[in-house]
Protein backbone atom coordinates (compact mmCIF):
# COMPACT_ATOMS: atom_id res chain seq x y z
CA UNK A 1 0.00 0.00 0.00
CA UNK A 2 1.81 2.91 -1.29
CA UNK A 3 0.12 5.09 2.08
CA UNK A 4 1.30 2.68 3.91
CA UNK A 5 4.57 2.72 2.81
CA UNK A 6 4.88 6.46 3.08
CA UNK A 7 3.81 6.19 6.69
CA UNK A 8 6.86 3.85 7.20
CA UNK A 9 9.55 5.86 5.78
CA UNK A 10 8.53 8.97 7.42
CA UNK A 11 8.31 6.95 10.86
CA UNK A 12 11.52 4.62 9.23
CA UNK A 13 12.98 5.56 13.12
CA UNK A 14 10.58 3.94 14.98
CA UNK A 15 10.71 0.94 12.70
CA UNK A 16 13.86 0.46 12.41
CA UNK A 17 13.99 0.07 15.92
CA UNK A 18 10.66 -2.68 15.26
CA UNK A 19 13.16 -4.54 13.05
CA UNK A 20 15.88 -4.93 14.68
CA UNK A 21 13.49 -7.04 17.17
CA UNK A 22 12.04 -8.75 15.21
CA UNK A 23 15.36 -9.87 14.23
CA UNK A 24 16.34 -10.60 17.74
CA UNK A 25 13.37 -13.03 18.22
CA UNK A 26 14.30 -14.72 14.93
CA UNK A 27 17.80 -15.11 16.25
CA UNK A 28 16.68 -16.02 19.67
CA UNK A 29 14.17 -18.64 18.04
CA UNK A 30 17.28 -20.49 16.05
CA UNK A 31 17.15 -23.76 18.11
CA UNK A 32 13.49 -23.98 17.51
CA UNK A 33 13.97 -23.53 14.16
CA UNK A 34 16.89 -25.84 13.94
CA UNK A 35 14.74 -28.28 15.01
CA UNK A 36 11.68 -28.34 13.38
CA UNK A 37 14.04 -27.87 10.18
CA UNK A 38 13.90 -24.83 8.46
CA UNK A 39 12.58 -26.50 5.27
CA UNK A 40 10.12 -27.20 7.05
CA UNK A 41 9.38 -23.50 8.50
CA UNK A 42 9.98 -21.52 5.58
CA UNK A 43 6.54 -21.34 4.36
CA UNK A 44 4.12 -20.79 6.37
CA UNK A 45 7.20 -18.36 7.88
CA UNK A 46 7.57 -16.87 4.44
CA UNK A 47 4.13 -15.95 4.58
CA UNK A 48 3.38 -14.31 7.75
CA UNK A 49 6.35 -12.28 6.92
CA UNK A 50 4.85 -11.43 3.33
CA UNK A 51 1.70 -10.53 4.91
CA UNK A 52 3.02 -7.97 7.30
CA UNK A 53 5.39 -6.55 4.95
CA UNK A 54 3.30 -5.94 1.63
CA UNK A 55 1.01 -3.97 4.20
CA UNK A 56 3.35 -2.14 5.54
CA UNK A 57 6.41 -1.75 2.55
CA UNK A 58 4.51 -2.89 -0.64
CA UNK A 59 7.40 -5.77 0.12
CA UNK A 60 8.16 -7.73 -2.81
CA UNK A 61 9.48 -10.92 -1.36
CA UNK A 62 13.04 -10.60 -3.07
CA UNK A 63 13.99 -12.57 -0.25
CA UNK A 64 17.10 -10.38 0.69
CA UNK A 65 15.79 -7.88 2.68
CA UNK A 66 17.43 -4.47 2.62
CA UNK A 67 15.13 -2.25 4.55
CA UNK A 68 17.44 -1.39 7.54
CA UNK A 69 20.16 0.03 4.68
CA UNK A 70 17.50 1.75 2.58
CA UNK A 71 15.69 3.99 5.43
CA UNK A 72 12.71 1.43 5.02
CA UNK A 73 11.92 2.48 1.96
CA UNK A 74 11.86 -0.87 -0.05
CA UNK A 75 13.96 -0.55 -3.04
CA UNK A 76 11.93 -3.66 -5.65
CA UNK A 77 9.33 -0.48 -5.49
CA UNK A 78 11.55 1.30 -7.82
CA UNK A 79 10.50 0.32 -10.90
CA UNK A 80 14.61 0.32 -12.27
CA UNK A 81 14.56 -2.15 -8.74
CA UNK A 82 18.02 -0.25 -8.00
CA UNK A 83 20.00 -1.47 -5.29
CA UNK A 84 22.10 1.90 -5.08
CA UNK A 85 19.48 4.56 -6.16
CA UNK A 86 18.03 7.24 -6.89
CA UNK A 87 18.94 7.34 -10.47
CA UNK A 88 19.50 10.69 -12.32
CA UNK A 89 16.08 11.00 -14.03
CA UNK A 90 13.75 11.94 -10.76
CA UNK A 91 11.40 14.63 -11.67
CA UNK A 92 10.83 18.28 -10.14
CA UNK A 93 9.15 17.82 -6.83
CA UNK A 94 10.49 14.39 -5.98
CA UNK A 95 8.34 12.27 -8.19
CA UNK A 96 9.82 8.92 -10.19
CA UNK A 97 10.60 9.08 -13.69
CA UNK A 98 9.02 5.98 -15.37
CA UNK A 99 5.67 6.67 -12.91
CA UNK A 100 5.47 9.99 -12.81
CA UNK A 101 2.18 9.70 -9.43
CA UNK A 102 4.51 7.90 -7.23
CA UNK A 103 7.62 9.84 -5.35
CA UNK A 104 10.89 8.39 -6.05
CA UNK A 105 11.17 5.03 -3.82
CA UNK A 106 14.97 6.28 -3.40
CA UNK A 107 14.68 9.72 -3.12
CA UNK A 108 12.65 8.74 0.18
CA UNK A 109 15.06 6.54 0.92
CA UNK A 110 17.71 8.96 1.69
CA UNK A 111 15.40 11.10 3.74
CA UNK A 112 14.33 8.47 5.60
CA UNK A 113 17.82 7.09 6.23
CA UNK A 114 18.77 10.38 7.77
CA UNK A 115 16.15 9.94 10.37
CA UNK A 116 17.16 6.42 11.65
CA UNK A 117 20.27 5.64 14.01
CA UNK A 118 21.89 3.72 11.98
CA UNK A 119 21.06 5.18 8.68
CA UNK A 120 24.64 5.17 7.03
CA UNK A 121 24.30 1.80 6.06
CA UNK A 122 22.62 3.43 2.95
CA UNK A 123 26.25 4.98 2.05
CA UNK A 124 27.04 1.42 1.40
CA UNK A 125 27.54 -0.05 -1.77
CA UNK A 126 24.42 -2.91 -2.03
CA UNK A 127 25.17 -6.08 -3.82
CA UNK A 128 23.14 -7.29 -6.98
CA UNK A 129 19.50 -8.56 -6.06
CA UNK A 130 20.35 -12.57 -6.29
CA UNK A 131 17.48 -13.24 -8.19
CA UNK A 132 17.32 -16.77 -6.75
CA UNK A 133 16.06 -15.78 -3.67
CA UNK A 134 12.53 -14.38 -4.73
CA UNK A 135 9.81 -15.67 -2.67
CA UNK A 136 11.87 -17.01 0.41
CA UNK A 137 11.88 -15.35 3.68
CA UNK A 138 14.07 -12.91 4.45
CA UNK A 139 13.32 -13.54 8.22
CA UNK A 140 14.28 -16.98 8.27
CA UNK A 141 17.51 -15.51 7.04
CA UNK A 142 18.90 -13.74 10.23
CA UNK A 143 18.42 -16.81 12.32
CA UNK A 144 19.86 -18.84 9.78
CA UNK A 145 22.65 -16.42 9.98
CA UNK A 146 24.09 -18.13 13.42
CA UNK A 147 23.71 -21.36 11.84
CA UNK A 148 25.32 -20.45 8.75
CA UNK A 149 28.80 -19.44 10.44
CA UNK A 150 28.89 -23.32 11.08
CA UNK A 151 28.86 -23.72 7.14
CA UNK A 152 32.08 -20.90 6.78
CA UNK A 153 34.01 -23.73 4.99
CA UNK A 154 31.28 -24.22 2.41
CA UNK A 155 30.74 -20.51 2.05
CA UNK A 156 34.46 -19.86 1.06
CA UNK A 157 32.91 -20.62 -2.76
CA UNK A 158 31.07 -17.72 -2.59
CA UNK A 159 33.84 -15.48 -1.50
CA UNK A 160 33.87 -13.72 -5.25
CA UNK A 161 30.80 -11.68 -4.42
CA UNK A 162 31.58 -11.36 -1.30
CA UNK A 163 34.56 -9.61 -1.44
CA UNK A 164 33.14 -7.56 -4.17
CA UNK A 165 30.27 -6.30 -2.12
CA UNK A 166 31.27 -6.26 1.43
CA UNK A 167 27.32 -6.80 2.39
CA UNK A 168 27.14 -9.48 0.64
CA UNK A 169 28.57 -11.82 3.44
CA UNK A 170 25.41 -10.65 5.83
CA UNK A 171 23.05 -11.53 3.13
CA UNK A 172 23.73 -13.63 0.57
CA UNK A 173 25.54 -16.87 2.71
CA UNK A 174 22.44 -16.61 5.00
CA UNK A 175 20.02 -16.34 2.79
CA UNK A 176 20.77 -19.51 0.60
CA UNK A 177 18.50 -21.64 -0.56
CA UNK A 178 17.78 -24.45 2.69
CA UNK A 179 18.79 -27.62 0.64
CA UNK A 180 22.52 -28.98 0.58
CA UNK A 181 24.41 -27.61 -2.05
CA UNK A 182 24.97 -30.09 -4.65
CA UNK A 183 28.93 -30.95 -5.00
CA UNK A 184 28.73 -29.52 -8.46
CA UNK A 185 28.03 -26.32 -7.49
CA UNK A 186 30.86 -25.94 -5.30
CA UNK A 187 33.68 -24.01 -6.93
CA UNK A 188 36.43 -26.83 -6.47
CA UNK A 189 39.30 -24.23 -7.14
CA UNK A 190 38.78 -22.34 -3.95
CA UNK A 191 38.52 -25.12 -1.85
CA UNK A 192 41.85 -26.44 -2.78
CA UNK A 193 43.47 -22.85 -1.73
CA UNK B 1 44.24 -13.57 -45.03
CA UNK B 2 45.44 -15.75 -42.13
CA UNK B 3 44.17 -14.94 -38.79
CA UNK B 4 47.87 -13.25 -38.29
CA UNK B 5 47.35 -10.51 -40.89
CA UNK B 6 44.69 -8.74 -38.82
CA UNK B 7 46.86 -8.83 -35.71
CA UNK B 8 48.09 -5.12 -36.41
CA UNK B 9 44.44 -3.78 -36.53
CA UNK B 10 43.89 -5.22 -32.89
CA UNK B 11 45.55 -4.32 -30.05
CA UNK B 12 48.26 -6.32 -28.38
CA UNK B 13 47.69 -6.94 -24.79
CA UNK B 14 50.21 -5.47 -22.48
CA UNK B 15 49.82 -3.60 -18.58
CA UNK B 16 49.11 -0.77 -18.54
CA UNK B 17 51.61 2.86 -18.12
CA UNK B 18 53.12 3.33 -14.40
CA UNK B 19 50.31 4.70 -12.54
CA UNK B 20 47.75 3.97 -14.58
CA UNK B 21 44.91 1.15 -14.96
CA UNK B 22 44.62 1.27 -18.44
CA UNK B 23 46.04 2.55 -21.99
CA UNK B 24 43.06 5.22 -22.26
CA UNK B 25 44.26 8.69 -23.72
CA UNK B 26 41.86 9.96 -21.51
CA UNK B 27 43.26 8.73 -18.32
CA UNK B 28 46.52 9.98 -19.26
CA UNK B 29 45.46 13.32 -20.42
CA UNK B 30 43.28 13.50 -16.71
CA UNK B 31 45.90 12.29 -14.73
CA UNK B 32 48.74 14.38 -15.71
CA UNK B 33 46.50 17.13 -14.75
CA UNK B 34 45.00 18.83 -18.05
CA UNK B 35 41.27 19.74 -18.54
CA UNK B 36 39.80 17.30 -20.91
CA UNK B 37 36.88 17.39 -23.38
CA UNK B 38 35.04 14.39 -24.08
CA UNK B 39 31.95 14.41 -26.98
CA UNK B 40 29.03 12.69 -27.11
CA UNK B 41 28.28 10.61 -30.52
CA UNK B 42 24.65 10.83 -32.19
CA UNK B 43 24.73 6.94 -32.97
CA UNK B 44 23.52 6.32 -36.53
CA UNK B 45 20.60 4.18 -37.59
CA UNK B 46 22.24 2.24 -40.10
CA UNK B 47 24.78 -0.58 -40.50
CA UNK B 48 27.11 1.57 -42.85
CA UNK B 49 30.63 1.86 -40.76
CA UNK B 50 31.18 4.97 -42.85
CA UNK B 51 28.41 6.88 -41.49
CA UNK B 52 30.01 6.23 -38.29
CA UNK B 53 33.13 7.55 -39.25
CA UNK B 54 31.42 10.66 -40.72
CA UNK B 55 29.57 11.41 -37.14
CA UNK B 56 32.97 10.97 -35.50
CA UNK B 57 35.01 13.17 -37.52
CA UNK B 58 33.82 16.72 -36.53
CA UNK B 59 33.85 15.98 -32.90
CA UNK B 60 37.60 13.92 -33.34
CA UNK B 61 39.37 16.92 -33.85
CA UNK B 62 39.07 18.21 -30.35
CA UNK B 63 37.79 15.46 -27.68
CA UNK B 64 39.70 13.04 -26.11
CA UNK B 65 37.74 10.57 -26.08
CA UNK B 66 34.35 9.92 -28.21
CA UNK B 67 31.49 8.65 -26.20
CA UNK B 68 28.91 5.91 -28.09
CA UNK B 69 25.83 6.29 -26.20
CA UNK B 70 23.77 2.75 -25.31
CA UNK B 71 20.18 3.33 -26.84
CA UNK B 72 20.14 6.14 -24.97
CA UNK B 73 16.59 7.74 -24.23
CA UNK B 74 15.76 3.87 -24.95
CA UNK B 75 15.74 4.16 -28.37
CA UNK B 76 17.24 1.67 -30.79
CA UNK B 77 20.84 2.86 -32.71
CA UNK B 78 23.58 0.75 -33.49
CA UNK B 79 25.05 -0.41 -30.32
CA UNK B 80 28.02 0.99 -28.45
CA UNK B 81 29.98 -1.81 -28.68
CA UNK B 82 30.14 -1.92 -32.34
CA UNK B 83 30.67 1.68 -32.40
CA UNK B 84 33.72 1.93 -30.17
CA UNK B 85 35.06 -1.25 -32.16
CA UNK B 86 35.19 0.48 -35.10
CA UNK B 87 36.19 3.99 -34.09
CA UNK B 88 39.29 2.29 -32.03
CA UNK B 89 40.33 0.94 -35.29
CA UNK B 90 40.19 4.09 -36.80
CA UNK B 91 42.41 5.66 -34.12
CA UNK B 92 39.85 7.39 -31.80
CA UNK B 93 39.48 6.75 -28.21
CA UNK B 94 36.07 6.38 -26.92
CA UNK B 95 34.11 5.27 -24.03
CA UNK B 96 31.67 3.03 -24.30
CA UNK B 97 28.43 3.28 -22.18
CA UNK B 98 26.83 0.15 -20.68
CA UNK B 99 23.58 1.04 -19.72
CA UNK B 100 21.60 -1.63 -17.09
CA UNK B 101 18.08 -1.30 -18.80
CA UNK B 102 19.14 -3.77 -21.45
CA UNK B 103 21.47 -6.68 -21.16
CA UNK B 104 21.99 -8.47 -17.79
CA UNK B 105 24.80 -9.55 -15.73
CA UNK B 106 25.47 -12.39 -17.84
CA UNK B 107 25.67 -10.47 -21.38
CA UNK B 108 27.33 -7.17 -19.66
CA UNK B 109 30.21 -9.21 -18.07
CA UNK B 110 31.00 -10.97 -21.47
CA UNK B 111 30.65 -7.54 -23.88
CA UNK B 112 33.47 -6.11 -20.85
CA UNK B 113 35.94 -8.70 -22.43
CA UNK B 114 34.71 -8.53 -25.83
CA UNK B 115 34.81 -4.52 -25.99
CA UNK B 116 38.13 -5.06 -23.83
CA UNK B 117 39.81 -7.29 -26.43
CA UNK B 118 38.68 -4.76 -29.31
CA UNK B 119 40.89 -1.83 -27.87
CA UNK B 120 38.09 -0.03 -25.83
CA UNK B 121 39.80 1.66 -23.00
CA UNK B 122 37.20 3.21 -20.77
CA UNK B 123 33.32 2.54 -19.95
CA UNK B 124 30.76 4.54 -18.82
CA UNK B 125 28.09 2.52 -16.72
CA UNK B 126 24.95 3.49 -16.25
CA UNK B 127 21.68 2.63 -15.30
CA UNK B 128 19.53 3.93 -18.33
CA UNK B 129 16.17 5.76 -18.91
CA UNK B 130 12.86 3.32 -18.45
CA UNK B 131 11.67 1.98 -21.38
CA UNK B 132 9.12 3.87 -21.32
CA UNK B 133 10.18 6.85 -23.16
CA UNK B 134 11.93 5.32 -26.12
CA UNK B 135 10.42 4.19 -29.65
CA UNK B 136 9.70 0.95 -28.31
CA UNK B 137 7.64 1.10 -24.58
CA UNK B 138 6.72 -2.20 -24.88
CA UNK B 139 9.98 -3.70 -24.51
CA UNK B 140 11.05 -5.68 -21.51
CA UNK B 141 13.43 -3.65 -18.63
CA UNK B 142 15.99 -5.56 -17.55
CA UNK B 143 17.52 -3.67 -15.04
CA UNK B 144 19.47 -6.70 -13.06
CA UNK B 145 22.40 -4.45 -12.29
CA UNK B 146 22.35 -0.94 -11.16
CA UNK B 147 25.20 2.14 -12.02
CA UNK B 148 27.37 1.32 -8.70
CA UNK B 149 26.60 -3.19 -9.16
CA UNK B 150 27.83 -2.45 -12.72
CA UNK B 151 30.70 -0.46 -11.56
CA UNK B 152 31.56 -2.79 -8.54
CA UNK B 153 31.63 -5.65 -11.09
CA UNK B 154 33.82 -4.48 -13.73
CA UNK B 155 36.40 -3.27 -10.87
CA UNK B 156 36.73 -6.87 -10.17
CA UNK B 157 36.58 -7.90 -13.56
CA UNK B 158 39.81 -5.66 -14.13
CA UNK B 159 41.30 -5.88 -10.31
CA UNK B 160 40.77 -9.46 -8.68
CA UNK B 161 40.63 -10.54 -12.06
CA UNK B 162 37.23 -12.39 -12.05
CA UNK B 163 33.99 -13.10 -12.85
CA UNK B 164 31.13 -11.89 -10.00
CA UNK B 165 31.00 -16.03 -10.13
CA UNK B 166 34.68 -15.79 -8.66
CA UNK B 167 35.83 -18.10 -11.91
CA UNK B 168 39.02 -16.45 -13.16
CA UNK B 169 39.99 -14.22 -15.84
CA UNK B 170 42.98 -15.15 -17.00
CA UNK B 171 43.59 -11.92 -18.97
CA UNK B 172 41.68 -9.06 -17.27
CA UNK B 173 40.00 -6.16 -18.82
CA UNK B 174 42.12 -3.14 -18.13
CA UNK B 175 39.43 -0.44 -18.67
CA UNK B 176 38.96 2.97 -17.31
CA UNK B 177 35.75 3.54 -15.35
CA UNK B 178 33.00 5.98 -15.31
CA UNK B 179 29.92 6.80 -13.97
CA UNK B 180 26.99 9.62 -14.84
CA UNK B 181 26.04 11.68 -11.98
CA UNK B 182 23.47 14.47 -12.34
CA UNK B 183 23.97 17.27 -10.22
CA UNK B 184 20.74 19.55 -10.39
CA UNK B 185 18.60 17.20 -10.23
CA UNK B 186 16.39 16.61 -7.38
CA UNK B 187 16.99 15.02 -4.52
CA UNK B 188 20.06 17.79 -4.79
CA UNK B 189 21.13 17.18 -1.00
CA UNK B 190 21.85 14.11 -1.66
CA UNK B 191 23.75 14.31 -5.12
CA UNK B 192 27.39 14.54 -3.59
CA UNK B 193 26.42 11.14 -1.21
CA UNK B 194 25.52 9.26 -4.08
CA UNK B 195 28.44 10.18 -6.30
CA UNK B 196 30.65 9.00 -3.08
CA UNK B 197 28.64 5.84 -3.46
CA UNK B 198 30.05 5.43 -6.75
CA UNK B 199 33.73 6.20 -5.80
CA UNK B 200 33.26 3.93 -3.62
CA UNK B 201 32.08 1.10 -6.24
CA UNK B 202 34.78 1.82 -8.65
CA UNK B 203 34.38 5.24 -10.29
CA UNK B 204 37.50 6.96 -11.68
CA UNK B 205 35.71 9.78 -13.81
CA UNK B 206 32.67 11.43 -14.28
CA UNK B 207 30.48 12.78 -16.87
CA UNK B 208 27.20 14.63 -15.51
CA UNK B 209 24.08 15.26 -17.50
CA UNK B 210 23.86 18.78 -18.78
CA UNK B 211 24.50 21.52 -16.89
CA UNK B 212 23.04 25.13 -17.31
CA UNK B 213 22.59 25.95 -13.97
CA UNK B 214 25.63 27.48 -12.68
CA UNK B 215 24.76 28.02 -9.38
CA UNK B 216 23.33 24.76 -8.65
CA UNK B 217 26.44 23.04 -9.41
CA UNK B 218 28.65 24.95 -8.07
CA UNK B 219 26.96 24.30 -4.60
CA UNK B 220 26.98 20.63 -5.75
CA UNK B 221 30.75 20.59 -6.60
CA UNK B 222 31.44 22.94 -3.08
CA UNK B 223 29.89 19.60 -0.75
CA UNK B 224 32.52 17.45 -2.95
CA UNK B 225 35.27 19.16 -2.43
CA UNK B 226 34.11 19.27 0.95
CA UNK B 227 33.85 15.45 0.90
CA UNK B 228 37.42 15.35 -0.53
CA UNK B 229 35.83 13.69 -3.74
CA UNK B 230 37.44 16.04 -6.18
CA UNK B 231 40.84 14.43 -5.29
CA UNK B 232 39.16 10.82 -5.77
CA UNK B 233 37.75 11.15 -9.23
CA UNK B 234 38.16 13.09 -12.09
CA UNK B 235 34.60 15.05 -12.68
CA UNK B 236 33.61 16.37 -16.14
CA UNK B 237 31.11 18.70 -16.36
CA UNK B 238 28.06 18.27 -19.30
CA UNK B 239 27.54 20.83 -21.41
CA UNK B 240 25.52 21.04 -25.04
CA UNK B 241 24.18 23.87 -27.26
CA UNK B 242 20.32 24.45 -27.14
CA UNK B 243 18.95 24.80 -30.85
CA UNK B 244 16.02 26.97 -29.37
CA UNK B 245 13.62 28.14 -26.68
CA UNK B 246 11.22 25.70 -28.15
CA UNK B 247 13.71 22.73 -28.54
CA UNK B 248 14.85 23.34 -24.63
CA UNK B 249 11.43 23.11 -23.49
CA UNK B 250 10.66 20.03 -25.43
CA UNK B 251 13.78 18.45 -23.83
CA UNK B 252 12.91 20.03 -19.78
CA UNK B 253 9.67 18.31 -20.55
CA UNK B 254 10.41 14.86 -22.21
CA UNK B 255 13.99 13.78 -21.73
CA UNK B 256 14.16 12.40 -18.37
CA UNK B 257 16.62 14.46 -16.03
CA UNK B 258 17.50 17.84 -17.79
CA UNK B 259 17.12 20.62 -15.97
CA UNK B 260 17.08 24.26 -18.12
CA UNK B 261 16.35 27.62 -15.90
CA UNK B 262 13.64 29.51 -17.23
CA UNK B 263 16.00 32.42 -17.58
CA UNK B 264 17.96 30.57 -20.22
CA UNK B 265 14.83 29.71 -22.04
CA UNK B 266 14.02 33.61 -22.24
CA UNK B 267 16.85 34.41 -23.42
CA UNK B 268 17.26 31.87 -26.73
CA UNK B 269 13.50 33.26 -27.22
CA UNK B 270 14.74 36.67 -27.29
CA UNK B 271 17.71 35.99 -29.23
CA UNK B 272 17.31 36.92 -33.20
CA UNK B 273 19.61 33.65 -34.19
CA UNK B 274 18.11 31.02 -31.37
CA UNK B 275 21.38 28.76 -33.12
CA UNK B 276 23.88 31.25 -32.93
CA UNK B 277 22.88 32.10 -29.09
CA UNK B 278 22.94 28.46 -27.71
CA UNK B 279 26.44 28.38 -29.07
CA UNK B 280 27.57 31.36 -27.79
CA UNK B 281 26.02 30.67 -24.26
CA UNK B 282 27.45 26.93 -24.45
CA UNK B 283 30.56 28.92 -24.36
CA UNK B 284 30.20 30.71 -21.82
CA UNK B 285 29.04 28.12 -19.54
CA UNK B 286 32.03 25.97 -20.56
CA UNK B 287 34.58 29.02 -19.18
CA UNK B 288 32.58 29.59 -15.95
CA UNK B 289 32.49 25.92 -15.28
CA UNK B 290 36.08 26.09 -15.99
CA UNK B 291 36.42 28.04 -13.16
CA UNK B 292 35.34 25.82 -10.98
CA UNK B 293 37.41 24.13 -8.62
CA UNK B 294 37.55 20.24 -8.44
CA UNK B 295 36.10 20.12 -12.36
CA UNK B 296 38.54 18.15 -14.68
CA UNK B 297 36.86 19.06 -17.93
CA UNK B 298 33.89 19.09 -19.86
CA UNK B 299 31.50 16.25 -21.55
CA UNK B 300 29.83 17.99 -24.78
CA UNK B 301 26.38 16.79 -26.05
CA UNK B 302 25.87 18.35 -28.93
CA UNK B 303 22.97 15.99 -29.95
CA UNK B 304 22.27 17.35 -34.07
CA UNK B 305 24.43 19.95 -33.90
CA UNK B 306 27.13 18.19 -33.29
CA UNK B 307 29.02 20.49 -36.43
CA UNK B 308 29.16 23.20 -33.77
CA UNK B 309 31.60 20.97 -31.60
CA UNK B 310 34.68 21.85 -32.51
CA UNK B 311 33.84 25.13 -32.82
CA UNK B 312 32.71 25.97 -29.54
CA UNK B 313 36.02 23.66 -27.62
CA UNK B 314 38.40 26.07 -29.60
CA UNK B 315 36.35 29.43 -29.12
CA UNK B 316 36.08 28.53 -25.25
CA UNK B 317 39.86 28.12 -25.59
CA UNK B 318 40.33 25.04 -22.67
CA UNK B 319 42.36 23.08 -24.80
CA UNK B 320 44.57 26.17 -24.44
CA UNK B 321 46.60 25.08 -28.16
CA UNK B 322 46.82 21.24 -27.02
CA UNK B 323 45.99 18.94 -30.29
CA UNK B 324 43.93 16.48 -29.07
CA UNK B 325 43.33 14.91 -32.67
CA UNK B 326 43.35 11.11 -33.00
CA UNK B 327 46.39 9.00 -33.86
CA UNK B 328 46.94 7.13 -36.65
CA UNK B 329 44.69 4.61 -37.46
CA UNK B 330 45.43 1.18 -35.05
CA UNK B 331 44.57 0.40 -31.67
CA UNK B 332 45.48 2.51 -29.31
S1 LIG C 1 13.10 8.02 -10.14
FE1 LIG C 1 13.57 6.90 -8.24
S2 LIG C 1 12.00 5.29 -8.09
FE2 LIG C 1 11.93 6.11 -10.20
S3 LIG C 1 13.25 4.78 -11.40
FE3 LIG C 1 14.56 6.46 -10.72
S4 LIG C 1 15.44 5.77 -8.76
FE4 LIG C 1 13.73 4.39 -9.21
Amino acid sequence: MYRARLFAIRHSRKFEWIYKRVEQVMVALDPVFAKIGYGRVERPIALVEQGIKTVLFDCKMCGQCVLSSTGMSCPMNCPKELRNGPCGGVREGGYCEVKPWMKCVWSLAWDGAARMKDGDKIREVLPPVDRSLKGSSSWLRVSREKAAKLREAREASRTAVAEAFPEARAIEPSSAPLAEEPASAVNREVLKK
Amino acid sequence: MSPSDYTDQVPVYAPPPEGHVSHSRLERVLRAGRFAVTAELNPPDSADPSDVFDAAQPLGEVADAINATDASGANCHMSSIGISALLTRAGYSTVYQISCRDRNRIAIQGDVLGAAAMGVTNVLCLTGDGVGVGDQPGAKPVFDFDSLTLLRTIRTMRDQGMFLSGRKITRPPQMFLGAAENPCIHPQDWRPDRLAKKVEAGAEFIQTNYIYDIPLFEKFMARVRDMGLDKRVYILAGVGPLASAKAARWMRSNVPGIHVPDPLIDRMEKAEKPGAEGKKICIELIQQIREIKGVAGVHVMAYRREHQVSEIILESGVLEGRKSRRRAAGPE
